[in-house]
């Protein structure tokens, strides 16, 4: 049995707008392992947060998903019907999501709607849920938790507010949590404190966490593995090591080329831009999407679709054309050498 | 929640003391009371005589304490008509008006946020549309044409309900639906608007993603939310209804505040007028005043700020 928690092949996600269907999710394919952190990065609107929604099944109902492949742990949980699904739903998989001010119900106190998760997938009493709550919500470094479930979401600063989500999406025990930009609200020493926390629990009950940002200094600190997503599709992915040293797609090396390292990027000198904007999503597409804002475009860029190519390295791939040909000329230098 | 109840009763009786004021004025919206009291072709002395009975000589302010002072103690005067105390006959009349308001009440309540619910789950189906024309006529048919419609229908030509006074239960029945219909419209799109805002919230989305089963995703953490709105409406709607029962009152001959009020009106009873609306506004802050404890109590944050 393969330690694969979850497994999603070609999610496509298409939203009828009235001037066309939105591609917003193209044949995304990406897997985790338990105890595996894979982080989705990309701008906005790239599909990143849709195809969170879609692996829960939480996606609005005008779009429509489809998928060759969406298991978890070995199980089909594609179309298995809205009751089933919710089965799994704050179960086996959780979701953290971007908002913690908005995303607790201002009407219910914190430690009502902790029980409740609990309650609706195990048989535990009142007591029994009250004491797994306060033991996450110590978990997830809140003092004097026993007292904080009495009170209301209002009464919480950001910070804590998204402890408690985190504590909240833990209470099953969860295979996989999925965490959809879980800092971008919050400020940035709060940020290293939550995503140190993430990484923390991760490794302690041994899960599969999703983090999805935009945030590559984020990447850098947590990921395993990253999958790279431009204009609804996977561009690279590969681990978090081989995407830093050795970018392959051009996008890569233009986000990664936005960062300032500090000792290296030169005081006064400009810091990496991408020119141009995402290409519109709506109606048909040919070619590589990013080929008309890439620096290293040729002609054959435009006219066919782009394959993902795998055989960069094991567990590594990029849809480029470019990294395609050096790869098949490094290889052709090895044979005549 | 005790600061908050308390701070919410000291601007309820601030505003009763308006009211007080402005009820207490009315006697003199028709000029000089003492001339009106003395009626046609009073000689100077009468009206110099009733003016020293009533007091109406004093200065103002103090006639204002002195009827204030006896408004409390459950003194609002006498009626020069029906030769009876006010109070005990308007004490008398209330409870029918407010069971009629009060049926109205759950009537419009029972009908409009069911169908406000259903609507929200799902905005442009048959279902709303159909919520969307019930509102649509109940907001341009005026009430009394209703009334006279009911009466047509259920009591002349089917016969199945009363059409006048308070002997039974079934006398209430068409009076609580024409009163009720008027206000369904409001409730119904408010209750609508709060659902659908409600329902695209991402604490909505949270409770989704919990797992929570879809009634309890829609009652317990959506109707809920979307309710605080609507039970401060239903506080004003109340009032207006009481108000608005003098013409389903006159026309369903309920011997209630609202007859008496025409009654009064006609018989220039001003006494009985000026306790009646005195009565009605008081009743009128008591309801906001709960509607205010109520909304405190669902929602937690209007309680702490």
């Amino acid at each position: 049995m393969s330690n694969k928690i979850l497994e999603v092949q070609d999610l496509t996600i298409d939203i009828p707008t009235p001037s066309g269907t939105l591609h917003a999710v193209q044949k995304v394919s990406i897997h985790v392992d338990r105890g595996e952190t894979l982080c989705i990065v990309g701008e906005s609107g790239c599909g990143k947060s849709l195809t969170s929604l879609a692996i829960m099944d939480l996606l609005p109902k005008k779009a429509m998903r489809t998928a060759t492949r969406l298991e978890l742990a070995g199980e089909s949980v594609f179309e298995i019907g809205e009751r089933r699904m919710s089965d799994i739903r704050g179960n086996r998989m959780s979701m953290i999501f971007q908002e913690p001010m908005t995303s607790l119900n201002p009407a219910y106190t914190i430690g009502d709607q902790l029980t409740e998760a609990l309650r609706r997938h195990r048989k535990v009493s009142r007591s029994e849920a009250r004491d797994r709550a306060v033991f996450l919500l110590e978990k997830v470094g809140i003092t004097a938790a026993a007292s904080r479930l009495g009170q209301y979401p209002h009464q919480l600063s950001g910070g804590l507010r998204q402890r408690v989500m985190i504590a909240m999406a833990l209470m099953c025990g969860p295979d996989l949590i999925i965490a959809d930009e879980p800092t971008t609200a919050l400020d940035v020493t709060i940020q290293a404190q939550i995503l140190h926390l993430l990484a923390e629990l991760q490794r302690e009950f041994n899960m599969g966490l999703i983090l999805i940002t935009h945030d590559l200094g984020v990447v850098a600190r947590i990921a395993d593995r990253v999958a790279v997503m431009y204009a609804g599709q996977i561009v690279e992915t590969g681990s978090a090591a081989q995407i830093f040293s050795a970018p392959a797609h051009p996008y890569t090396r233009g986000l990664l080329a936005c960062i300032p390292i500090p000792g290296k990027t030169e005081r006064g000198a400009h810091l990496g831009a991408i020119p141009g904007i995402v290409p519109s999503l709506v109606g048909k597409m040919s070619g590589c999407h990013f080929a008309s804002r890439c620096p290293e475009v040729q002609q054959n860029c435009t006219s066919a679709p782009i394959p993902q190519f795998e055989a960069l390295d094991p567990g590594r791939s990029v849809r480029c054309l470019q990294a395609e040909n050096a790869a098949m000329r490094s290889a052709g230098q090895e044979g005549v050498a | 929640m005790i600061q908050f109840a308390l701070k919410r009763l000291g601007v309820a009786v601030l505003v009763a003391l308006t009211v007080s004021i402005l009820s207490f004025s009315m006697i003199y919206l028709s000029g000089d009371p003492a001339i009106a009291l003395a009626g046609e072709g009073a000689s100077e002395e009468d009206i110099e005589n009733v003016r020293r009975v009533y007091g109406f000589e004093r200065p103002i302010i103090v006639q204002y304490g002195d009827w204030l002072l006896r408004a409390l103690q459950g003194n609002l005067g006498h009626s020069n008509y029906l030769k009876a105390d006010v109070a005990s006959v308007v004490f008398e009349r209330l409870p029918t008006t407010m069971i009629l308001g009060a049926s109205a009440l759950i009537f419009a309540l029972v009908l409009s946020i069911p169908l406000g619910v259903l609507a929200a789950i799902r905005p442009n189906s048959m279902i709303d549309r159909f919520a969307l024309t019930v509102a649509m006529i109940g907001q341009a048919m005026p009430s009394f044409w209703f009334a006279l419609t009911l009466i047509l229908w259920f009591g002349i030509n089917w016969r199945l309900l009363p059409i006048s006074g308070t002997a039974s239960w079934q006398n209430f029945v068409m009076p609580s639906i024409a009163l009720g219909y008027y206000v369904t419209p409001a409730v119904m799109r408010l209750t609508r608007a709060g659902m659908l805002e409600v329902l695209s919230s991402d604490y909505i989305r949270t409770a989704r993603a919990k797992g929570l089963r879809p009634m309890t995703v829609l009652f317990k953490h959506a109707l809920r939310n979307a309710i605080i709105p609507v039970v401060s409406l239903s506080a004003v709607q109340f009032g207006f209804m009481l108000g608005g029962s003098i013409v389903i009152e006159t026309i369903f001959a309920i011997n209630g505040l609202g007859f008496l009020v025409w009654e009064s009106i006609l018989r220039a009873d001003l006494p009985m007028m000026q306790a009646i609306v005195l009565v009605l506004s008081i009743i009128y802050i008591l309801l906001t005043f709960l509607a205010d404890l109520l909304n405190g109590f669902l929602d937690p944050r209007i309680r702490v700020s």
